[in-house]
């Protein structure tokens, strides 16, 4: 790597800061890309990888900072600025067009003309060439829509590096790939590579990062935590990197002890859904919290849409106190006496226009009925218990929840869930995206729910806060359900260690 | 096969088909006269088809074209009556006025960011309103100029003619496949079909193409109610209702999606060609009523939108197949 360090960096942004209404989503990252290197970015969701490629490729105006292309200052201002400059960037959901054919999208905008008229031949003539060169031999006469992912994907690198050809970006490239793809994808990345190009990689798959990286830049909450190069770490130290201790203090270095030995409440037996979950046992306690560790796309939250019906399970079957029960929707879930507040609350939670009370009272509403409506009064006086007992800031309870601030949006997506009197409650990431007071009162509210017999299933990537209030921790892994911390084991050490192991079983 | 000619080639069978139906009871629609009066009748509704392919294949539509033929006979025949002008510079000041008028629609549409349907449903009462206020009457055109046109005509081995206004549709055919398929404008139109936002990314002006493509259409509603006032004699403010809606129909029957993306001009020459031949069919039988030739085409229109759902499900289909069988 030595040789690659000496040369002049070919893409730099020093101090680079960005920030939203309410957060500072990027705050003085510095980040070097060398030309003929593969640097892969890392951070979990809201890190900052995307608003950094974001501010790269001009979609987003940075608030402060340089970047440098081969040391002159640029400033793109949208995605083909950023291509003049030579900045191509590749998405997971491939953005070409499906309807033209393949020599058509590699060329849109640049068609070869003779006399003011495209000439197809010559056009599908160079498009042939081109993709030769990515080992591509197809009809390109043919749509786009015609060929598999894996194939549109290297179209659209072969047009970003036509365009700009100095700077690739590629985001979460292998995403929806099979391994067979992946591996053609990294042969065309080293080739690329090869050629001088300085690529940029995000993903959360951590052997591909070991895989095809040179360096490493991790992102945590907008910062810059370290760039290192690929060989000097291994994969704990990473994970440590990515995940972090943000909650240092007061906080308990082993998980909770004091569990009453039951009966479990309920039980799934190798539940499970092809293509996101691979089948489990899962038992839960009256009054258990059970903790789920795991980095971005490891199964988390498909396990938590699974045990809630939001996606259908293929194997296996649930029973509530030795009884069996069906869970094949969201209704029968709610039937059964489940909560869910998902991950996303912008996107699958709160309605932003709803008021506060109109927001609690929905998923009740949806449980007893359309036909019966709740009353006004109960409305309003569930409303407020829920804005006293949550401790949500708000004005009053007819303020759309659009204008609350994260924490108390989330408390209002929790309350909604309240308000239905679960048995059973699924948080998946309740403390993303607010800031360190609020996150103190919802591990608060964990804890006072669990111990009013409420049994909990909380998904999170702060090892921290599943420490302070996990009576058992299952941690996932490629789609995998990989241990099961119990009582003294739950460490965030023992966790990381987990989660960092590799398919082959080594923890390096 | 690449499954993109195969609506095309599925317009093109049935017009033989239906050709061959006609041929076999009547011999006598197998000849270059009703071939050339199939495209003396159809000039105005070809040239519009055009227009609306373009606009189709972007995934909008434009209603107000029949309004705008409409608007254009009772602009000329007035204009005529009124002044001495030769028709030759009325007619450059008409489209002048009718490309401004789609150009001024596809403005909106981008800008404003308003469906097509509704601005265009705007247009089309603008534009027939703008008829009424010129004349209400039937306005007749007797000019030299207008019956030394009518009786130019090129005559065809056995005795068709192809008329001046039947080979105007003709060129304009064929310039609007050139566009479609040998400009950057034409893979842009089919681009903002495929989809905007990634249209836009991938550097397609969004903006001038939406602007343009509204534009064309108006220009080419403009040459076609040129084409109506020749083949009439005539301007009405009352003419041409409902004929935007024949040429939806005819691009949809040649084998254009009607979500975009998808389609091709030559295609829409068929598709005007096969609607004709039901007309012609029904006046050489002369005791069925007219209006089956509406029965018809709606049969047609519903039977194309099942084959179009059809191939997009089949092509899905066989795209996963070939992905598992790797």
């Amino acid at each position: 790597m030595s040789d690659v360090a000496n040369t002049l960096p070919l893409l730099r942004a020093v101090g680079v800061t960005k920030t939203f209404p309410g957060t500072v989503a990027l705050d003085q990252v510095d980040f070097t890309l060398q030309a003929g290197e593969v640097h892969a970015l890392l951070g979990e969701n809201g890190a900052g990888k995307s608003t950094l490629i974001k501010c790269l490729t001009g979609a987003y105006r940075r608030d402060g900072g340089e970047i440098l292309m081969e040391d002159r200052p640029i400033d793109p201002r949208g995605t083909l600025d950023a291509q003049i400059h030579g900045i191509g960037t590749v998405y997971q959901e491939v953005n070409l067009l499906p309807n033209l054919s393949v020599a058509e999208n590699l060329f849109l905008g640049h068609q070869p003309t003779r006399f003011g008229m495209i000439s197809g031949r010559e056009m599908n003539r160079q498009a042939r060439e081109t993709l030769s060169q990515y080992g591509l031999n197809i009809d390109v006469s043919r749509s786009l829509a015609d060929y598999s992912v894996a194939v549109q994907q290297v179209i659209a690198i072969a047009r970003a590096v036509n365009l700009s050809g100095k700077v690739l970006i590629l985001d979460e490239p292998t995403a929806s790939l099979d391994s067979g793809e992946v591996k053609m994808l990294f042969d065309i990345i080293r080739s690329l590579k090869d050629r001088g190009i300085g690529i940029i990689f995000i993903s959360h798959f951590l052997d591909q990062v070991f895989e095809i990286s040179d360096r490493i830049t991790v992102l945590r909450n907008g910062r810059l935590i370290g760039t290192e190069t690929a060989a000097s770490l291994d994969r704990v130290q990473l994970v440590n990197m990515m995940l972090g201790r943000e909650l240092e203090h007061e906080t308990r270095e082993t998980g909770k002890t004091d569990l009453a030995p039951g009966d479990p409440w309920l039980e799934f037996d190798d539940f499970g859904k092809k293509g996101r979950i691979a089948p489990f046992d899962l038992k839960i306690r009256r009054g258990e919290v059970v903790g789920m560790a795991g980095l971005l796309g490891s199964g988390r939250t498909e396990t938590a849409e699974t045990l809630f019906g939001a996606v259908a399970h293929d194997s296996g079957k649930a029973r509530k106190l030795g009884e069996a029960i069906q869970l094949r929707s969201p209704r029968d879930a709610v039937a059964a006496g489940f909560g869910f507040c998902p991950e996303d609350r912008k996107i699958d939670g709160v309605i932003a226009d709803l008021s506060v009370r109109e927001n609690i009272i929905l998923a009740l509403q949806a449980r007893i009925g359309w036909a019966r409506p709740v009353p006004r009064k109960k409305q309003a006086e569930m409303a407020e218990d829920f804005i006293r007992r949550l401790d949500i800031r708000t004005s009053d309870a007819e303020k759309p929840v659009g204008l609350l601030s994260g924490g108390n949006q989330q408390k209002v997506l929790l309350a909604r869930w309240l308000a239905t009197n679960p048995k059973f409650l699924i948080l998946d990431e309740p403390t993303r995206g607010i800031d360190v007071g609020a996150h103190a009162e919802i591990i608060r509210l964990i804890e006072d729910l669990c111990e009013e017999g409420m049994s909990l299933l909380v998904i999170s990537s702060e090892l921290d806060e599943l420490v302070a209030y996990s009576h058992r921790v299952i941690v996932v892994r490629d789609r995998h359900h990989v241990a099961e911390l119990v009582g003294a084991e739950i460490t965030t050490d023992n966790m990381v260690e987990a989660i960092a192991t590799s398919h082959n079983g080594s923890a390096a | 096969m690449n499954s993109r000619f195969l609506p095309l080639a599925a317009t093109v069978a049935i017009f033989i088909l239906a050709y061959a139906v006609c041929y076999a009871q009547f011999p006598a629609m197998l000849s270059t006269r009703v071939i050339g009066n199939l495209f003396t009748d159809n000039a105005f509704l070809g040239i519009i088809a055009v227009g609306m392919t373009f606009v189709i294949i972007s995934g909008g539509i434009d209603l107000s074209v029949g309004s705008v033929i409409a608007f254009s006979g009772v602009f000329i025949s007035v204009v005529l009556r009124d002044t001495g002008l030769h028709p030759i510079p009325v007619f450059a000041m008409l489209l002048l006025i009718t490309t401004l008028f789609g150009a001024a629609m596809g403005a909106t549409i981008h800008f404003l960011e308003m469906p097509a349907f509704i601005v265009t449903l705007a247009g089309m009462f603008l534009a027939r309103g703008m008829a009424y206020v010129l004349s209400i009457d039937s306005v007749p055109i007797n000019h030299e100029f207008y019956s030394s046109i009518q009786s130019f005509y090129w005559l065809m081995p056995g005795k068709g003619r192809l008329t001046f206004i039947g080979g105007l549709m003709l060129v304009v055919f064929v310039a609007g496949m050139l566009v479609a398929h040998r400009t950057r404008f034409g893979t842009n139109v089919y681009a903002l079909g495929g989809g905007t936002h990634t249209a836009q990314l991938m550097g397609v002006p969004v903006a001038r193409t939406t602007i343009a493509i509204y534009a064309l259409s108006g220009f080419l509603a403009g040459l076609s109610g040129i084409v109506f006032s020749i083949y009439t004699s005539a301007g009405y403010s009352l003419a041409t209702v409902g004929v935007e809606l024949d040429a939806i129909a005819a691009v949809v029957i040649g084998g254009t999606l009607l979500t975009g993306g998808s389609g091709f001009i030559a295609g829409t020459l068929i598709g005007v060609l096969i609607m004709g031949l039901i007309q012609t069919y029904i006046i050489f039988d002369g005791t069925l009523s007219s209006w089956w030739t509406k029965i018809v085409v709606g049969m047609l229109l519903f039977a194309f939108i099942v084959l179009q759902k059809g191939l997009v499900w089949f092509t899905g289909r066989n795209r996963t197949s070939a992905e598992a069988a790797r």
